[in-house]
């Protein structure tokens, strides 16, 4: 994080990306009492490490723009305002869920939002990315695509074919890989044979700004604010790879005994919620009083989402046949 | 009416679309400059330029992929994959994506999206080359998936495969893009999914078929009159949804039942056309139903092995002889 002297923006804008990355946090922290408690099935994905990336870049976005993510998106979903009761509820998988429990954690979708879904299987949603910019230029709106993977999808063949035909058709899209330096168990260097992701993006003819520390979130901000303006003006797209870590293992179910305590304390020292608590408060724009009236605030949002979510009734059966067709 | 070609009609049909509703583009691999691997966007890129003819890389999956998420988006793609067979390099975008959103997403998304490709043999192109995976698709709930014996039928169910916003498996025959027969040019003109259309009436047996096999079927048929045996051919048109209406409509009136497709037998569309005979007409028949469908081999290329591979006029009436 850059060492600045004096504020860049206005104190509650601080305190809002602070406020978002937190509710992320909890949220998810929250997701995995209850899937230890049973309340939650299937995989559950943390996104806890990572929040600076969806926060940041999401911030730079406006109303008309599109997201696709992954599997780990409940913090795409959360920083873009998708309500923590309606996520919570479709974790538990309740009628009062985002997809009235039938997409779960790794489906999420809110259409009024512009949050096109989750998508579950690796690199699947890149070539969604791609036809959202292509609606975008053909309709001749001023929609921009922000699109999440993780470094596992570079090794896929979408990662290429849609790196190449948004390259070449010079569609409005943002590809935001976020390299936590794991494919589930596999290392990255287990897996991928060149050294940077990002240097695919010249070879297709695309803008990059490079690696960046997906830690910091205003370094996240700026290189998304700058690709989303490029995209927006028919500049065509960007590639940006940006480095983080996820603080726990793949799934729920994963014992994690591929990776070093060393490792992750390290990266714990550089997560995103420290390091902006920390900037915050040398900027003089945090004490701790406001820090607890905000963990309190949080709190009181997850806790509602839980009650939410358990009030909720499962849909009656009849409902399994509901949109399977338009 | 006036008689043309399946592939005019396709062609036609086409581009009535384009011309009516701006959101309408295509991509696919060589529609434009080449004018398609089988001639059906002949004139397309001059008339329509090439924001709306887009040729694309070979790259099955974007293409597809790319449809959908323009779909998603408000735009109404038609994209094409040259071949069924290289479909699947974009199954995983056709299965897990197209044929699902709408439903994880609670209902708050559509795919409105309309994927054209050509199934079957006969070219010999071999293995790779000579698939009809129709059934495939057919299996997957989200997807329709229609196959057109006819330039009237094509025209038809383009229009409502168009109209509709859920994804449709649009799938011609390579075969069949010569074969003549009259049109209805006019817009209103449709023909709903999971209709089956009787192309001939018949009283002694009832041939269930579908997109090339409806021709070989309905010369059968033809033969077997000169025996005196009427056969009814029941084209499917649609294999999901399937007309099961219709199917046991006629079994219950021929009391006998050959099932013809050029894919493979097992787990294929004949399994699926028996079933729902024995689930909702087994007291009607008054002998075994018949399948007859490609050798259960990959295809060969030599052409007389090709065409010992599959289906022909002579191996529908040998299973209807042994209905009786």
């Amino acid at each position: 994080m850059k060492v600045l002297s004096k504020p860049i923006m206005e104190k509650w804008q601080y305190t809002d990306l602070l406020r978002q990355m937190l509710l992320i946090r909890r949220f998810e922290e929250k997701a995995a009492e209850m899937y230890m408690r049973g309340k939650i099935g299937g995989f559950l994905h943390l996104y806890i490490g990572e929040e600076a990336i969806a926060v940041g870049s999401i911030s730079t976005l406006q109303p008309q723009d599109y997201i696709v993510s992954h599997y780990r998106e409940h913090g795409h979903a959360l920083a873009r305002g998708m309500e923590p009761r309606r996520v919570m509820a479709e974790l538990f998988g309740r009628s009062g869920g985002t997809s009235k429990g039938k997409g779960g954690s790794m489906h999420l979708f809110n259409a009024e939002l512009g949050f096109l879904g989750g998508y579950a299987i690796v690199g699947g949603m890149m070539p969604i990315a791609v036809g959202l910019g292509l609606a975008a230029q053909h309709l001749g709106n001023d929609s921009v695509t922000l699109c999440f993977f993780g470094d596992g999808a570079v090794n896929e063949g979408e990662f290429h074919e849609s790196l190449n035909l948004a390259a070449l058709w010079n569609l409005p899209v943002v590809f935001l890989c976020e390299n936590n330096g794991y494919g589930m168990g596999s290392p990255i260097q287990d897996t991928f044979a060149g050294t940077d992701i990002f240097r695919f993006a010249p070879v297709y003819g695309m803008n990059t700004p490079g690696k960046i520390d997906g830690m910091d979130v205003f370094e996240v901000m700026d290189a998304t604010r700058e690709a989303v303006d490029r995209a927006r003006k028919g500049q065509g797209p960007t590639f940006i790879e940006a480095m983080t870590y996820r603080f726990r293992g793949h799934s729920m179910a994963d014992p994690m005994v591929y990776r070093k305590k060393t490792e992750e304390e390290e990266w714990r020292n550089k997560g995103p919620i420290i390091r902006m608590k920390r900037h915050m408060e040398e900027l003089g724009l945090l004490d701790e009083a406001e820090m607890q009236a905000l963990e309190a605030e949080i709190e009181g949002i997850v806790e509602d989402s839980v009650e939410f979510a358990e009030s909720s009734p499962v849909l009656p059966h009849e409902a399994i046949y509901d949109d399977v067709y338009a | 009416m006036a008689s043309i070609t399946y592939r005019k009609a396709i062609s036609r049909v086409l581009k009535e679309t384009l011309d009516s509703d701006p959101r309408a583009f295509m991509m696919g691999e060589d529609i434009g400059t080449y004018e398609g691997a089988y001639a059906v966007t002949r004139g397309f890129l001059d008339k329509y330029g090439p924001e709306r003819i887009k040729d694309t890389p070979i790259s099955e999956s974007v293409i597809v992929g790319a449809g959908i998420g323009a779909a998603m988006g408000g735009a109404r793609p038609i994209v094409e994959l040259m071949t069924i067979n290289f479909s699947l390099l974009a199954i995983d975008q056709i299965v897990n994506s197209a044929a699902k959103l709408h439903y994880m997403s609670g209902g708050q998304v559509t795919v409105p999206l309309v994927i054209r490709t050509v199934s079957g043999g006969g070219n010999q192109l071999a293995a790779s080359h000579s698939q009809s995976l129709e059934g495939w698709y057919a299996h997957v709930p989200g997807l329709f998936v229609v196959a057109p014996s006819t330039p009237s039928d094509a025209m038809g169910l383009f229009r409502t495969a168009y109209r509709d916003p859920n994804t449709v498996m649009f799938i011609e025959h390579s075969l069949l893009y010569g074969a003549k027969g009259e049109v209805n040019d006019d817009p209103d003109f449709t023909i709903p999914f999971g209709k089956a259309d009787v192309k001939r009436e018949g009283d002694d047996v009832t041939i269930i078929t579908y997109s090339r096999m409806t021709h070989v079927a309905l010369k059968a048929a033809e033969r077997l009159s000169h025996e005196g045996i009427e056969a009814e051919v029941v084209d499917l048109r649609s294999l999901r949804p399937m007309d099961t209406e219709a199917i046991v409509q006629s079994v219950q009136k021929t009391s006998r039942a050959v099932v013809v497709e050029e894919g493979w037998k097992p787990m294929g569309i004949g399994a699926e056309v028996s079933a729902r005979i024995m689930e909702n007409a087994l007291e009607y028949l008054d002998a075994p139903v018949q399948r007859v469908a490609s050798l259960d081999v990959p295809m060969p290329y030599a052409r007389p092995l090709e065409q010992a591979v599959m289906p022909d006029e002579d191996r529908v009436i040998e299973a209807v002889h042994r209905l009786f």
